[in-house]
């Protein structure tokens, strides 16, 4: 599968493409399959969102996971402050990015 | 410590007023991400994996107390209560708002900072000795002519657009302790029949072409300084490449045309720069130099220092340093704890450090290209009050240039050219090595990881060198040996095949431990490694 992701134009945050808008979160990201340049050209123009670029990825029950360990870091956040990550309470959250 | 004049004050204040309205018309939309990058940059303000990153400079590395609590104040109120000192002698915010930087470019023009030219093609920060005016050994205190080089290289109408970043670090003693080798230029101020002047050493770098820097001349009359270094520059502003990114810095300019004709070429400029007269006159050079002025030291002062604090004692031996003025030391702060993340601070430990600045050591604080800080005139009747201090708030790792005083890049944690995470591998190593009898036993070694080719963890310079690389999406390290950043520098030689996370902890291992079985008297692992040669190193990491 493929996803769109950028960062959000204010706070900067690590974004992903929905199908209908964007979210912090990977597991709600939606498989852009062949359209994923047209809705990034559009997002950019549109400019809800900064520098957009499309990924691979593999469907899990748990949702999409990148397929690049940089992208997974971007999805979590840093595995060395699980703290400051989006599952700070989960301690075995750095696992899902290695 | 050097205060803005007028027009230092109203420069930077000027460019925070830009930048809030270029952040204004971002925001709103009247400007595109393309139009706006650079703008940005310019005020060191990067798009990270995170989030914004902001890199603020601090001037050869010399801040005060007031200085200090702004960037507590700044991790505390715009960021996630820490920051990054990097080895470049600055420090990096990893979480920053857009909409909050023109507020925090405000704050720090408060307390005489900003983050111009932290990024971009540009004369980045210049770098000095952390132990400027403290050091026994410096023939000058290297910082007043690093602070004119500030000066001159601030908005240089010429030099905004060079073909390539441009670092320059100033030092003053034989014993390097700024890499001074590793910079595009590297200026050394040496005494010749007692008159003052200065060694330039150019083309230097680490990065994807590690290069240590030639002699170009052995001399300059300091009242050639800045002529000759505007030389040096226009030189390589006039025929550096711009055509591919990879080889426009200065180092690979020089190599190609060879260091006696680039002199050369220099020798020719200058005589042109010359006639200019950009060279300070002496009131200005001596308005600038009474802002470094030793600070008013107690005379009289006991040399000794109770030891009877064993934990003290081990602190005291490892980061405690040698001070030109009876009485006094310089002391290290390490930002290494064992399982840390080196380099980074919170806002409550850079407040601590503010505070025994201010307190004990003439409101003056360094930050180091190791990622450390140096608080560099303590009183020695003061020392057990500031380890006392610096303990209580988890700053008194007594592991100064041990193997875990480790140089790490942010890595793939947070930088989005990484190909690899540092960090972790740092971590592990530190672990393996927890063991401080183990580490002192060890002695000097300095080791430091890249988390890609651009070398911002100097593992060119490491006595052991890691770089991360991305092997088929999976990350993989490779391993050097013999780097040196220090005044006989060298380059690090890459040992073989790399390996994974653990397995480059291993390989550190077999590493200092064939260099037990082969070190002969005090030797430090570096000069083992020098005597000896690569091969049984080799054999014992790969067998």
């Amino acid at each position: 599968m493929k996803l769109l992701t950028g960062n959000d134009l204010a706070s900067g945050a690590v974004t992903w493409w929905t199908g209908d808008g964007w979210s912090l979160h990977v597991e709600d990201a939606a498989d852009v399959g062949e359209h994923g340049e047209a809705i990034l050209t559009a997002e950019e123009g549109a400019r809800r969102v900064n520098a957009p670029y499309l990924i691979e990825a593999v469907a899990t029950p748990d949702g999409p996971r990148p397929a690049h360990i940089k992208d997974r870091i971007r999805a979590l956040g840093p595995t060395v402050r699980l703290d400051l990550t989006l599952k700070p309470a989960d301690p075995d959250a750095g696992s899902w990015v290695i | 410590m050097y205060k803005y004049d007028q027009y230092d004050q109203a420069i930077v204040d000027a460019r925070v007023a830009e930048f809030s309205d270029q952040v204004r018309r971002r925001l709103a939309g009247d400007i595109t991400e393309d139009q706006f990058k650079p703008l940005r940059l310019m005020n060191g303000l990067y798009l990270q994996l995170h989030a914004y990153m902001l890199r603020v400079a601090i001037p050869y590395g010399t801040l005060d107390s007031k200085q200090m609590r702004m960037l507590a104040h700044i991790a505390r109120t715009y960021d996630r209560d820490y920051g990054h000192f990097t080895t470049r002698q600055n420090i990096q915010y990893n979480w920053i708002k857009l909409e909050d930087a023109p507020a925090i470019l405000a704050d720090l023009a408060k307390v005489e900072m900003h983050a111009i030219q932290t990024s971009g093609n540009c004369i980045r920060n210049i770098s000095s000795d952390q132990y400027a005016g403290a050091a026994a050994d410096e023939v000058a205190d290297p910082r007043p002519w690093a602070e004119l080089l500030r000066q001159w290289s601030t908005f240089h109408p010429e030099f905004s657009y060079l073909p390539r970043k441009f670092k320059i670090a100033v030092i003053a003693s034989d014993e390097d302790r700024a890499a001074m080798k590793l910079h595009d230029i590297g200026i050394q101020l040496v005494k010749r029949d007692g008159k003052l002047g200065a060694a330039f050493y150019v083309g230097g770098g680490m990065g994807r072409t590690p290069m240590v820097a030639p002699l170009i001349k052995d001399f300059v009359p300091i009242e050639d300084y800045l002529s000759y270094s505007e030389a040096c520059l226009r030189v390589y502003n006039r025929y550096g490449r711009r055509d591919n990114i990879y080889k426009a810095r200065i180092k690979i300019l020089i190599h190609e045309l060879g260091a006696d004709e680039y002199a050369r070429q220099v020798e020719e400029e200058f005589a042109h720069v010359k006639t200019l007269g950009i060279d300070p006159p002496a009131a200005e050079l001596e308005r600038i130099a009474a802002f470094f002025a030793p600070p008013a030291f107690e005379v009289g002062l006991a040399d000794t220092v109770d030891r009877n604090d064993p934990d003290f004692a081990v602190w005291l031996d490892q980061n405690v340093k040698a001070h030109k003025q009876p009485g006094y030391a310089i002391v290290n702060i390490s930002l290494k704890p064992v399982g840390g993340i080196p380099g980074d601070a919170s806002s409550a430990q850079i407040d601590v450090m503010a505070d025994l600045a201010e307190k004990y050591s003439f409101d003056e604080l360094r930050v180091t290209h190791a990622q450390n800080i140096v608080l560099p005139h303590v009183a020695k009747r003061d020392l057990y009050a500031v380890w006392q201090a610096l303990n209580e708030a988890d700053l008194a790792a007594p592991n100064l240039d041990l193997i875990s005083d480790i140089i790490a890049c942010p890595g793939l944690d947070y930088c989005s050219l990484a190909n690899a995470r540092s960090i972790p591998v740092a971590q592990k190593i530190a672990q393996r090595f927890a063991d401080l009898d183990r580490q002192r036993t060890l002695g000097e070694l300095k080791l430091k990881i890249s988390g890609c080719i651009n070398a911002c963890g100097h593992h060119h310079a490491g006595h052991i060198g890691i770089l991360g690389v991305d092997r088929k999406g999976t990350e993989n390290y490779q391993l050097l040996l013999g780097g040196s950043g220090a005044e006989d520098t060298s380059l690090g030689k890459i040992t073989g095949p790399g390996f994974d996370e653990d397995g480059i902890v291993d390989a550190v291992e077999r590493v200092t431990d064939k260099y037990l079985a082969l070190r002969e008297g005090e030797e430090r692992f570096l000069d083992t490694y020098r005597r000896v040669g690569f091969d049984p190193f080799k054999e014992a990491i790969y067998g």
